[in-house]
């Protein structure tokens, strides 16, 4: 049986502060220093992010799976796919 | 020309045809609006100078071609437009409801202007109003149509709108909903941007519903709205239809149907400062303002007439130049084409197919919208974006957000009767090295 997925962000991206596409450049940047199957949490408050981000994940064909909402911004969840 | 006296020894400006290149030095002023030419500063540094006064000595001439390419924010004005309007400054500045031969010299004029006006838009002239703006005849529609419905009896009611209707109708039915308690539901589109017909038919309510609006296209991708299937779900439910035309009068046929309906004269060619705003007969609509007789009781104070012919003048001429959207939709589909070709890692938005024929929006990654239009514009191209940097709200576009599409690095292309296909080849030649540039800057910056 094969080892169920990770729930937990094995990386946290702080891109709060930062506007668009920052936060979209950092994920690009470090997507590859997990391990395929993992998880990364981008913390962003820029409002774009909200569109940006799954829509980043649909091009790159990476895993949008959930938003969470922050005091003060949003926990964007991605699973690497690839 | 009121030119102020100029000393002799002192040059003209020289005015210089927009689609020329223009040399331009250190001393050239910026004339940015609606494709105005930049005019070379003829240098007024002081009459007692007459050659002495040393002028500060420009670099070597760059080569700057100056393309406007936001027609869909204001098509310049056509050159008929501007011609009626000079003439009709000489007859049409009186009261047109006045008896006197002045004002029924105005009155007569602006008639005709609305005759001509409502036959190309497709209604009766008794149902058609001259607004200040697109603007207006939007807020005037929806405000009007609302208020007239809502009763102590029926309550605040119920508004359906697209989630990618323009900014104006979306702020009219927040605006109802914060005054009355109207109640209002947003549908999707899809990622093309067309709205979803049974989700909209969906949402209608009858008896409760008081107004659907869906636009005839969408001004910031360009995708045609099903506006047939909208009227025909609301004719079925007897709700009315509010369709905002801005975007497709003069380039596309009114579809009919719809039972309010609003447009603006300078998306078409005619000037700033005339909208258009359009009740059917029997529907039901109520100003919702202080009271006014003016355009049919339904919008305060009378119109400017001269920029009303000239509105119409630039509608006729736009309907009838079918060649020139043949060629827009052909350029278009070009850069529609090219730009994933050419630029890595970027999208083109939209539908291909069922669109408008002069726009096209595309998104880059890793870019930031401002900065790609600033640089656009350096290199002569004037565009506009839907990126939250390059708006004044700091919010994505609206319509890019509901179509869950990329909003930042966005750029929209919007050519004007007059492009060119040298300049949409020059465009081509200079976006690849500017995304570049851009995002080498970008990614220097967040690391």
């Amino acid at each position: 049986m094969p080892a169920p997925l990770p729930t937990v962000p094995a990386l946290t991206i702080d891109a709060l502060g930062k506007k668009c596409p920052i936060p979209i450049i950092m994920l690009a940047d470090r997507i590859r220093d997990v391990a395929i199957g993992q998880l990364i949490a981008v913390l962003a408050d820029d409002p774009a992010a909200k569109t940006d981000l799954p829509a980043w994940c649909s091009l790159k064909s990476q895993e949008f799976v959930r938003m969470d909402e922050l005091e003060d911004g949003w926990s964007f969840l991605v699973r690497r796919t690839y | 020309m009121a030119f102020p006296a100029i000393s002799p020894g002192i040059k003209r400006p020289v005015k210089v045809d927009v689609l020329q290149p223009v040399v331009e030095n250190s001393t050239t002023l910026g004339c940015r609006s609606l494709g105005y030419p930049r005019v070379p500063h003829a240098g007024f540094t002081s009459a007692a100078g007459r050659g002495r006064v040393p002028r500060r000595r420009p670099g070597p001439p760059r080569l700057v071609p100056v393309a406007y390419f936001d027609a869909a924010s204001a098509e310049p004005l056509h050159p008929l437009a501007r011609e009626t309007m000079l003439a009709a400054l000489a007859d049409g500045w009186a009261d047109p409801a006045r008896l006197h031969r002045e004002g029924r010299r105005a009155g007569l004029l602006l008639d005709q202007a609305r005759e001509s006006v409502a036959a190309e838009l497709g209604c009766r002239a008794d149902e058609l109003s001259f607004t200040a703006s697109g603007t207006q005849a939007v807020h005037l529609g929806v405000l009007g149509a609302v208020q007239a419905r809502q009763s102590a009896s029926r309550g605040p009611g119920h508004l359906v709108a697209s989630a990618v209707e323009h900014s104006s109708v979306l702020a009219a039915a927040d605006w109802l909903g914060r005054r009355s308690g109207m109640a209002a539901s947003t549908t999707g589109v899809d990622s093309l941007g067309r709205a979803g017909l049974d989700e909209f038919a969906a949402a209608l309510q009858p008896g409760r519903t008081l107004l659907a609006c869906l636009q005839a296209a969408n001004s910031e991708v360009g995708t045609l709205q099903p506006v047939a299937g909208a009227a025909a779900a609301c004719a079925e439910c007897k709700v009315p239809l509010f369709v905002d035309a801005a975007a497709s009068a003069g380039r596309l046929p009114v579809t009919p149907g719809w039972s309010v309906l609003a447009a603006s004269a300078h998306k078409w060619g005619g000037p700033a400062g005339v909208g258009v705003l359009a009740v059917r007969k029997g529907v039901r609509w109520r100003p919702p303002g202080p009271s006014d007789a003016r355009e049919g009781r339904r919008v305060p104070g009378f119109p400017d007439v001269p920029a009303v012919l000239a509105a119409a003048a630039a509608l006729r001429a736009a309907a009838a130049d079918r060649a020139a959207d043949d060629t827009l939709r052909a350029l278009t589909s070009q850069i529609r084409m090219s730009v994933p070709a050419i630029v890595d890692d970027a999208v083109v938005h939209g539908d291909p197919d069922r669109r408008l024929p002069h726009i096209v929006t595309f998104s880059c990654l890793y870019v930031d919208g401002e900065a790609l239009v600033t640089e656009l514009d350096r290199a002569g191209f004037s565009v506009s974006s839907g990126s939250a940097c390059a708006s004044d709200t700091r919010e994505p576009s609206h319509v890019l957000a509901a179509m869950g599409v990329l909003t930042h690095g966005n750029v929209r292309v919007s050519l004007p009767r007059t492009a060119t296909p040298e300049s949409v080849e020059e465009f081509l030649t200079v976006l690849p090295p500017i995304v570049a540039r851009v995002r080498d800057t970008m990614r220097a910056a967040s690391s």
